[in-house]
């Protein structure tokens, strides 16, 4: 029982990251119905920024733990938004017009160009943190030698997951903004012949996935201690796994598909075997792709009368 | 009277269709100003050409003594212009109120209130339905929606395409009716139909368009006596109600 409360909140804790990126891919999808597979380098640019944030902190000599944090998140928000509002500029924008296949294979290009850019900028090696800036946690449980650990850090994953959520449901249902952009994804002519500027509200949404991208990175890097140019290749699948099985296009689902493939990763290392935890995470997509291939909480395409 | 929208020479291509072939037309303040003509002649495409979506490949569109023919077209709708379009294109997972909230994008928030129960009092049924998804409405109330989603805009022209399509033909009376009001309260009319007979007793002018080019022009009522217009779209065995109920 101790063992299974230990892994639940290891997988919740991995979940609610997946989740996060989940958000980057699913916003986007539902916008412009592309799948933008550079989105997963994002997050890696987005705890590159912030580990290199933290060693200029140290630099400065600003310890003091809460600030540096905030400092961290926001230089590490900032600029990753920035880089996600360069890419949806540079390499999507001008491919609207021309076909699905298009934009896809810039994507993947942005997503080779952002592995090496930062592997020439930052060298091949991994970065680690040196002394995690937080540490601890709380024992929930202590049975037969068995102590249920809850980390500080897990804590404020959950809960900055947790209020990240009810901030962008909140944007999304009730803003002029996140009118604009269902707007958009349910006729985007029509936003148009209302006056809306398409163009600044799909850069927005890439500022928004970008930023959420970038607070991910930065948990990743805080929990795990480093970081490398490659970790969002798999990371950023993942995450695509989730948004899929939660159902594209559905932010719920893109924060559910999180939380699943987290737990199912963690509960399959604990019990089965770690080899072939990432076999388990897309086993289960495929299963879910055969019997519901719109996703959990996808809604169904809609003909139109 | 000087024209408040004048499309002169417009060429427009689909591909490599074109689809509008030297359009010259005019709508001038205040007028209610008819396009009538068969399916597939063109008439929708110029609708769009005017606001910028597709546009014209030739030829100019001037609204206002403006030249908007390459102007992007969320700045050409912020500019006076609004379109209820052809299928409505209410967004079905938005209620009706956000519908009309999404209307008035280009509206300064302030009067928002003031246009929300204008709109409603044109169309009450649309506030009992204020919380239902535009989607489950029915054809005649997402044609009003579409309608008052286009108010919201406080637009100086309104376009409106085939209002009448697939409707009954009490809604059909009822949304013309509709039309004539607007008019009368100082909003420029330009109406695309195929609905020849109620679309040429409500306008002061139309054109008459074939495949692409202007074939005809005059007052509504010449249109209206017209015998080659009655030939081609008021007869052939079609009876006035059949063509006011919109045959499918």
């Amino acid at each position: 029982m101790a063992y299974f409360l230990q892994q639940l909140i290891n997988g919740l804790s991995l979940g609610a990251i997946f989740g996060l990126i989940a958000i980057g891919y699913t916003m986007v999808y539902g916008i412009i119905g592309m799948i933008n597979f550079a989105h997963g380098d994002i997050f890696m640019v987005g705890g590159f920024i912030a580990i290199i944030a933290f060693m200029v902190l140290g630099l400065l000599g600003i310890t003091w733990v809460p600030l540096a944090l905030l400092v961290m998140l926001a230089v590490a928000v900032a600029f990753t938004a920035l880089y996600g509002w360069a890419l949806e500029r540079v390499a999507y924008r001008p491919l609207r017009n021309s076909g699905r296949l298009a934009p896809l294979i810039s994507a993947i290009g942005m997503s080779i160009f952002l592995q090496n850019y930062v592997q020439l900028l930052q060298g091949a090696r991994n970065k680690a943190l040196g002394t995690p800036p937080i540490s601890g946690g709380i024992t929930l449980m202590d049975s037969a030698g068995f102590s249920v650990q809850l980390s500080y850090m897990q804590i404020i994953i959950i809960v900055s997951t947790v209020l990240l959520m009810a901030g962008f449901t909140y944007l999304i249902n009730t803003t002029t903004l996140g009118r604009n952009q269902r707007a958009c994804e349910q006729d985007m002519r029509m936003a148009r012949l209302l006056g809306v500027d398409v163009d600044r509200t799909i850069a927005l949404t890439f500022v928004m996935g970008a930023s959420l991208a970038a607070v991910a990175g930065m948990v990743w890097l805080l929990y795990y201690g480093i970081i490398d140019f490659y970790v969002g290749f798999l990371a950023g699948i993942k995450a695509f796994t989730a948004a899929v099985l939660g159902g594209i296009g559905s932010l719920p689902g893109a924060m559910l598909g999180g939380l699943l493939i987290g737990l199912i990763e963690v509960f399959w290392s604990a019990y089965f075997s770690a080899e072939y935890k990432d076999v388990a995470a897309f086993g289960i997509l495929v299963l879910v792709l055969v019997f519901r291939p719109t996703g959990l909480l996808g809604k169904p395409e809609v003909e139109k009368v | 009277m000087s024209a408040m929208l004048s499309v002169q020479g417009v060429h427009t291509f689909y591909g490599h269709i074109e689809a509008l072939r030297g359009i010259d037309l005019e709508v001038r303040k205040g007028e209610i100003v008819a396009l009538i003509g068969s399916n597939g002649a063109g008439k929708s495409t110029l609708l769009m050409t005017i606001c910028g979506t597709p546009q014209a490949a030739k030829g100019r569109v001037v609204f206002d003594g403006r030249d908007i023919t390459k102007v992007p077209t969320h700045e050409i709708m912020r500019s006076g212009i609004a379109q209820a379009p052809e299928g409505r294109r209410i967004f079905p997972r938005m209620t009706v109120l956000e519908n009309l909230q999404m209307g008035a994008s280009s509206a300064p928030p302030e009067h928002f209130a003031e246009d929300l129960e204008r709109a409603l009092a044109i169309f009450p049924i649309l506030k009992e339905r204020q919380g239902q998804r535009g989607g489950t409405l029915s054809g005649g109330e997402q044609q009003m929606l579409a309608i008052a989603r286009a108010l919201m805009s406080r637009p100086r022209l309104l376009l409106l395409d085939e209002p009448s399509l697939g409707l009954a033909p009490m809604t059909v009376r009822r949304i013309f009716q509709v039309i004539r009001d607007i008019n009368r309260q100082g909003v420029t009319i330009f109406l695309v139909e195929q609905n020849a007979y109620h679309a040429l007793r409500l306008a002061h002018r139309a054109y008459v368009m074939v495949t692409g080019t202007i074939g005809m022009t005059g007052t509504g009522a010449e249109l209206l006596a017209n015998r080659e217009v009655r030939a081609a779209y008021l007869e052939g065995g079609v009876t006035e109600e059949v063509v006011a109920g919109g045959a499918p």
